[in-house]
């Protein structure tokens, strides 16, 4: 027991030094638990997210749209894939982290719960969602545990070229006809609270925050990160000449920062809980591809292992 | 450039350029639904590519074509109007029937692509260039799945087999030519299509037989018509999508 506890201690030093924490490293199994938890979410929700963007691929109204946005998508799967590698370096398997997501035991992003109902849902998830996202991530770089923070690395990279185009998509609507400029209203209208929901709870109310801080899993706290998110959006919706659907909404000069209204806890509950537009959808879809496809793995497994014996007698 | 010879050369461009555009479309319809993750990033890649290539064809189409744009291509013309292979708007169906499409059009425009390298069309060749590199990739992909899925169970082995054969008949379509590809033929700037076919049907047949499949009847009937205009009832859907925010907000930039 001493033991555990000294281990305990050299851990929390570690991390209080500002060293990132590597796979072999000891971890306590809370931390190692905690951080499957958080990057599987990660990957779940890049992975999920391919659905509301894949919606629009084969509608995109012009080709530069459309390799863009197919480009876009599979940057996503490919930071699933980093992030599912990550959480391997943990002793999980991706074969459970897919059952963890089928049952409803690990969760993703609420924000993909969402429909994407027009061609401005592909600039609002690239200004707003992967906004928010970048925010959240920028500060995961400096997240304790060390392949993480690197896939964050690279992550934000990508992210901040998918935000990029999603503005610029945006901006394309906006100084277009009246109605690609409503087509655009109505896409912040409905983007723009979810997006700040993507923050997770007020501090207070949050779950996992204290002990996440304490190991520097998560470097800053969902209010900070919404707060940051806010101030920097603001700016750029004016910029667009995009209306932020919240009356409240308006510049402190004392706190240095943007006021907002109240977001809507019951509906964020409510979707976390699985009554969101989507939820059943997005789910149901990825069970039933991966079901599915069962042949075409099995066939795949089976060549894989036809192959091997065929290749050990050669050499034999 | 005669001004004949133009004419033959934009047919003959855009004819590629939708054979690129169409079975791209095909191949992103597979964006979230591939087998596992990896392979579907394969599948998106290999969309990206095509979709890329259509791109590069239809701007020099344009360009031939007194200064159209690429989208002018993609958005603006009707059904009858898109000349693409029967075969690249044939529905995805399961991953063994994408493969089966995926194998016979890829080695079909490896080797055309590796015929164009020789063009005395230097906008030809250049485009060719690149995407011999693409379609090598492709067709390694499509074979080795060809092998892992005929060779594999009993299951994948009779869901390959089914995609060789539903999509057989599509397969002469490839090599269609019109009477003006001759004067390109004779200019050196195309390869004689039609003449193609025998190396391509060794090179298929090699791969099916490898994977424990049986060849399909080379003698069958089989459809034609394309290069006219005339298709399936998959293009009218195809289409639609495609271009349902163009025709719902008519003369917008994106």
């Amino acid at each position: 027991m001493e033991n555990v506890m000294e281990l305990e201690a050299q851990f929390q030093a570690k991390i209080d030094r500002g060293e990132f924490i590597e796979p072999k490293d000891w971890m306590p199994e809370k931390y190692r638990k905690t951080l499957i938890r958080q990057i599987s979410q990660h990957a779940h929700s890049e992975i999920i997210g391919m659905q509301p963007e894949g919606n629009w691929i084969t509608r995109a109204p012009s080709l530069r749209r459309k390799a863009i946005l197919l480009a876009k998508i599979q940057d996503e799967a490919g930071h699933g894939l980093y992030l599912y590698s990550a959480c391997e370096t943990m002793g999980i398997s991706r074969e459970e982290l897919n059952h963890q997501l089928h049952t409803g035991a690990a969760k993703y992003s609420s924000i993909f719960n969402y429909p994407t109902l027009s061609w401005a849902d592909m600039g609002a998830i690239g200004w707003l969602v992967d906004g928010a996202a970048i925010v959240n991530q920028v500060s995961l770089q400096r997240t304790s545990y060390g392949p993480y923070a690197r896939a964050m690395v690279r992550i934000c990279k990508e992210e901040s070229f998918h935000q990029r185009q999603g503005y610029e998509l945006l901006l394309s609507l906006c100084r277009g006809t009246a109605e690609q400029k409503a087509m655009a209203q109505d896409a912040m209208n409905r983007w723009w609270w979810p997006s700040l929901m993507m923050f997770g709870p007020h501090d207070a109310e949050s779950a996992h925050s204290a002990q996440s801080m304490q190991w520097k899993i998560k470097r800053e706290s969902n209010d900070e990160l919404r707060q940051k998110f806010i101030d920097k959006t603001v700016a750029q919706a004016e910029f667009l000449g995009l209306t932020i659907p919240d009356p409240d909404l308006k510049w402190n000069a004392e706190r240095g920062h943007y006021d907002f209204g109240q977001i809507d806890w019951e509906e964020f509950n409510n979707v976390i809980r699985g009554n969101g537009p989507c939820n059943k959808q997005r789910l149901n879809h990825h069970v039933k591809v991966h079901e599915e496809n069962v042949w075409v793995r099995e066939a795949a497994n089976a060549y894989a292992k036809k192959n091997a014996k065929k290749s050990e007698t050669l050499v034999a | 450039m005669s001004q004949g010879i133009n004419s033959s050369l934009i047919k003959f461009v855009v004819r590629l350029g939708d054979n690129n555009l169409i079975l791209g479309h095909r191949l992103s319809e597979w964006c979230s639904k591939g087998p596992f993750l990896e392979e579907d990033i394969a599948m998106s890649n290999i969309a990206l590519d095509y979709i890329g290539q259509a791109r590069v064809l239809y701007s020099y189409a344009g360009q031939l074509d007194g200064g159209k744009n690429e989208d002018y291509y993609a958005y603006e013309r009707r059904e009858h109007e898109f000349t693409n292979a029967l075969l690249c708007e044939t529905p995805n169906g399961d991953f063994g029937m994408t493969v089966a499409r995926q194998l016979y059009y890829s080695v079909f425009a490896y080797a055309l692509c590796n015929a164009l390298l020789k063009s005395k069309d230097e906008t030809l060749s250049g485009y060719a260039g690149k995407a011999v590199k693409e379609l090598a990739y492709h067709v390694r992909h499509a074979s080795d799945w060809t092998l892992r899925l005929g060779d594999g169970t009993e299951e994948s082995n009779k869901r390959m087999q089914h995609g060789i054969d539903e999509l057989w008949m599509y397969t002469h379509d490839l090599f269609a030519t019109l009477e003006s590809d001759k004067e390109l033929v004779a200019a050196g700037i195309i390869p004689d299509v039609a003449a193609m076919k025998g190396e391509w049907l060794e090179q298929v047949k090699d791969v099916i037989q490898r994977a424990t499949l049986t060849m399909p009847d080379v003698n069958a009937w089989q459809m034609e018509g394309s290069r006219k205009g005339r298709h399936t009832e998959n293009i009218g859907y195809i289409i639609s999508e495609l271009q349902y925010v163009t025709r719902a907000y008519p003369g917008c930039e994106w």
